[in-house]
């Protein structure tokens, strides 16, 4: 097909002369549409669907569909840029297999565990979910139910699912995905600062000398924020860019510093560059001494598996105690972390000593301010928490920290962790605004203002992430819903786990998605469900920034968004049918309503009147309720953060503004916390003042390095990590349905060093099996392309739902985060 | 010559009016026993065997756009393009400079402003890094079709009701 450009044109005259004849036209018309009433586009703002950065996106839509996407040149995030993926959003609706009707496994008309999918009404869906649960909660209790939610969940649908598990079913069994992504972050913010979330915001970026990556790879993950890192780096020729990561890749290519380490030794290093500061009289001790406590934790923890795992058997601390810690003084501290000299932390991370000395005198130097950008690395990890809190010791022992520019900044994963799987607080041990359910009085105030009886909300936290799967296998967790997630891809030891988990036998297991995806393939129940702009939501990104969208066009008839399946489901329980007499008789009010009366359609998430949703604006769940909903869940949401440090705006606020970071205090955000001037938290006369602990100052942890749970040996002699990559999102499932983004990266490969695949007599492109003591996966090898392992690490991303390396990887935890480490097992590699 | 490319122009544009009716009639059927379509049929214990790994599309024609915004994908390989602190190769034919003698096309004007919307005389460092928006294209099949409209179809699709009106 190759004409010249005079050929062209005269091909197309003769063409449009066809088409011509063929058809009347009026005489005017023009291959080019010219008239406005045409050619106009609805626009209207909304955040970005895929990252924890939260980009601003301008969504373009003709004849109710989404015709355009870019990015918000009013957003101050991305100032109208946006990745690859966010500039394809406008595709994610329109793969041809979104799911328009419920699917229920069934046999001749009925359902069965073991049945093909078979499309149902709503009506019929609901009724055998109705059933299982009633079943499930009279047989065997609240335990057995539970739920796994999502960083991606809007917040009012993320606050609405709390409240139906932990206030309706009485049960603490809910987590997020987001368990998966930033759990070892909030157990990190909590230990050190007593509040979850980061205390700076992305401008530190722009007044920043030094920017430091922690096992990110900004570059693929968090594109835009890495625009902003690299135009920091590129027009001030003196700020400089270090890299730590277990494998080279593409964030290397602005590297001024970059760090090849032996997985797990980051802890060290850590360690390490506590000394350099302390041992080279570096330490702030102003700051220290006014802002700062000493502690030294429980060591020897465990890796989170099975009670009976030998590792764990084998493990001191790995009951309760894991998390303890005891005060100890600063000599204690330094002499602690002397023994992470240069020479041992090169030893054992393998990277030269001149490296770690140029990576330790950027948070010594006084002159240079320093951010730490962190994401997985640090959270996927067995002592994730620790890493965490090693990294808030090496900028509060400089007191660099909350000042512009100065900043150890955890990034998120998803576009909500923040805002609804943190901030909401839909983990099994979490209620809104950093409370815990161990705690009576945080439970007083839920029930409080859920206006329920005292005694409503359990006491004993609920099924973790990986605790689900497990108690899925047990057969002691039977009705499962799942919402806004793909975890049969994303959770690891497949085979072990999550499969055999899901097709016990004994559990009914409910998927909510857009798409069927891996984990609608092993449910029993699927729910065809709205998405992104085809529902009114809020995202709260990793700078605290709260970001509103409005419903922009309908989503395909048949798919329900998560906010109206849990409102819906929550109609078919009366009261009598899910607490015990005890507790109803404390309020009799709520005798004989429905859960919909009491968690939803009340004074208080009710009170706002479709009045305040315009004619011309689409809101499918308001008007099927009959009244405001989003804004009655988030204003009632909102009013357990307001006047404790977590203050949100007025609702309406955020349809007009480009998001807020909170606390928003007088209609002002906040840049910077703990800082007085800065945060309106900060008392007066403090400088810094860390109110999240009850003495304003914030721990500085004594924690060793350990190992990993499973290091490579004889047999299984090579590290295997997993992760993301720049073009698909998490699990592909939006992504791999855009053919552009399909087609630059269709498949997941095993990235490997070209003497590894030597030494096993492998090439590029060659078929091989990854192999570990759970499971095998096939696929075929990279030696070139983006990511360089060195000798002995492979890589392989997880979106590829053909090849799903979850099979092999370790469902080894955190024990204080409950985190998975994604990063690190042993595996072989063998040609197929 | 002349009929020959006319036929193709027009069959070209015939069998993307068929494309576009396929697109509209598609209704959901949900019938299907395994339903996870990207894994195809295989049941998640199994795996279906790794295809090779597609080569890069390397034929410099380009590809239309779904929207004026879209970046445009890259139509040739870009394997050992260094684009790194010392080096940007993509620019080496793309740069306002280079484009006469390359007869690339330029890279957008967006690209010389910075986060304040003000012009720079050469590219905004933070469009340094050109991946991140613009992606070379394997020669895959898509595992799903996707039913994303043309704004310039439904534009289409008006005139053509409002003239039989």
């Amino acid at each position: 097909m190759t004409i010249n450009r005079r050929e062209f044109i005269k091909a197309n005259a003769i063409a449009a002369a066809a088409v011509v004849a063929g058809i009347s036209v009026p005489a005017s018309a023009s291959n080019l549409i010219t008239s406005s009433e045409l050619t106009k586009l609805k626009w209207d703002k909304a955040p970005c669907r895929f990252c924890g950065t939260g980009c601003g996106v301008n969504v373009g839509v003709m004849d109710g569909k989404i015709v355009a996407t870019h990015g918000d040149i009013k957003s101050p995030v991305n100032k109208g840029l946006n990745c690859v993926k966010g500039y394809f959003l406008s595709k994610i609706l329109y793969g041809k297999d979104r799911l328009t009707t419920p699917l229920l496994r069934m046999t001749n008309g009925e359902y069965n565990k073991n049945g093909d999918f078979t499309p149902v009404s709503w009506e019929k869906a609901f009724d055998v979910m109705e059933e299982k649960a009633k079943t499930t909660l009279k047989e065997k209790g609240p335990t057995a139910v539970g739920m796994f939610g999502s960083g991606q969940w809007t917040v009012q649908e993320g606050y609405a699912a709390v409240k139906l598990m932990k206030a309706g079913f009485r049960t603490n069994n809910i987590d997020p995905n987001a368990r998966h992504c930033m759990a070892s972050a909030v157990g990190g913010f909590m230990r050190t600062f007593g509040i979850d979330e980061p205390m700076g915001c992305y401008d530190d970026i722009e007044a920043t000398d030094a920017m430091v990556l922690w096992g990110s790879n900004m570059a693929e993950m968090h594109p835009i924020l890495w625009t902003r890192v690299t135009d920091r780096r590129l027009s001030a020729p003196h700020v400089k860019v270090a890299l730590l990561s277990t494998f080279e890749h593409r964030s290397f290519d602005l590297a001024d510093n970059g760090m090849i380490f032996t997985p797990q030794t980051d802890l060290a290093i850590l360690n390490f560059i506590a000394h350099y500061i302390i041992s080279t009289g570096r330490v702030n001790q102003d700051f220290v001494k006014k802002h700062t406590n000493f502690r030294l934790g429980e060591t020897d923890i465990g890796y989170g598996l099975r009670p009976e795992h030998p590792l764990e058997q084998k493990a001191k601390n790995n009951g309760k105690t894991a998390g303890g810690s005891v005060p100890i003084k600063f000599e204690e501290y330094a002499k602690f972390v002397s023994t992470y000299t240069v020479e041992y932390a090169s030893k054992l991370s393998g990277v030269p000593e001149s490296n770690l000395i140029a990576l330790a005198e950027l948070y010594a130097d006084p002159k240079t301010k320093v951010i730490s950008f962190w994401t997985m690395g640090f959270n996927q990890h067995t002592r994730g928490v620790w890493a965490n809190n090693l990294v808030y010791n090496i900028h509060l022992l400089t007191g660099k920290i909350s000042t512009p520019g100065n900043s150890p900044f955890s990034l998120t994963g998803q576009p909500s962790a923040c805002g609804t799987a943190r901030e909401v607080g839909t983990f099994s041990h979490r209620l809104p605004a950093d409370l815990v359910v161990a705690n009576p009085k945080h439970r007083a105030i839920a029930e409080k203002i859920w206006q329920l009886p005292e005694g409503t909300v359990p006491s004993e936290r609920g099924y973790h992430a990986v605790e689900q799967n497990r108690k899925l296998k047990d057969g002691e967790l039977n009705f499962y819903w799942v919402q806004c997630n793909n975890n049969m891809q994303a959770a690891a030891n497949t085979m072990e786990e999550a499969l055999p988990g899901y097709r016990n036998p004994n559990n009914f297991i409910v998927v909510s998605d857009p798409y069927p995806t891996v984990t609608a393939q092993a449910a029993d129940l699927i729910l065809p469900t709205a998405m992104w702009v085809e529902k009114e939501g809020v995202y709260g990104n990793a700078e605290r920034r709260t970001q509103a969208w409005h419903q922009m066009v309908e989503a395909p008839k048949g798919a329900k968004s998560d906010l109206w399946q849990l409102v819906e489901f929550s109609k078919r329980f009366k009261v009598e049918e899910v607490w015990p007499e005890e507790l109803i008789a404390k309020q009799a009010s709520v005798r004989g309503k429905s859960l919909f009366e009491i968690l939803y359609k009340n004074d208080s998430v009710g009170k706002f009147s479709l009045d305040e949703v315009s004619d011309d604006q689409l809101n499918d769940e308001a008007r099927e309720f009959g009244f405001y909903i989003q804004k009655g869940l988030f204003e009632e949401y909102a009013a357990f953060g307001r006047g404790h440090g977590h203050d949100l705006a007025p609702y309406d606020m955020y349809h007009e503004e480009r998001g807020l970071r909170w606390p928003v205090v007088n209609g002002k955000e906040t840049l910077w916390r703990y800082k007085e001037g800065s945060d309106p938290y900060a008392k007066k006369g403090s400088g810094w003042d860390f109110y999240g602990k009850p003495d304003g100052r914030a721990v500085i942890f004594a924690l060793p390095y350990e190992p990993a749970a499973e290091e490579p040996d004889e047999e299984y002699d090579l590290w295997l990590s997993t992760g993301r990559v720049l073009e698909h999102w998490h699990s592909g499932s939006m992504t791999q349905r855009v053919p552009e983004l399909y087609k630059a990266m269709p498949d997941a490969l095993v990235y490997m060093h070209p003497d590894d695949a030597k030494a096993r007599n492998m090439r590029r492109g060659d078929l091989v099996k990854l192999i570990s003591r759970r499971g095998e996966v096939q696929t075929r090898v990279e030696t070139r392309g983006r990511n360089k392992p060195p000798v002995g690490l492979v890589f392989m991303p997880w979106f590829d739902a053909s090849r799903l390396v979850n099979k092999v990887t370790f469902d080894a935890t955190d024990p204080l985060s409950k985190q998975t480490d994604y990063k690190k097992c042993a595996i072989k590699i063998v040609k197929v | 010559m002349r009929s020959v490319i006319v036929r193709k122009a027009i069959k070209l544009v015939s069998s993307a009016l068929i494309m576009s009716g396929i697109l509209f009639s598609y209704v959901a059927t949900g019938t299907e026993k395994e339903v996870a379509t990207l894994r195809d049929t295989t049941k998640i214990a199994e795996q279906k065997e790794p295809n090779i790994i597609p080569k890069v599309i390397n034929k410099d024609i380009r590809q239309g756009r779904n929207y004026p915004m879209q970046p445009p994908v890259i139509p040739h390989t870009i394997r050992s393009y260094e684009v790194n602190q010392y080096n940007n190769k993509c620019m080496s034919c793309h740069s306002r400079q280079l484009t006469e003698e390359s007869q690339a096309p330029m890279v957008s004007v967006t690209h010389y402003m910075n986060r304040d919307g003000n012009f720079l005389a050469e590219i905004s460092p933070r469009r340094y890094f050109c991946n991140q928006c613009h992606v070379p294209q394997l020669d895959a099949k898509p595992l799903v079709g996707n039913t994303f409209i043309d704004m310039h179809s439904l534009m289409k699709q008006k005139t053509s009701q409002d003239n039989q009106e």
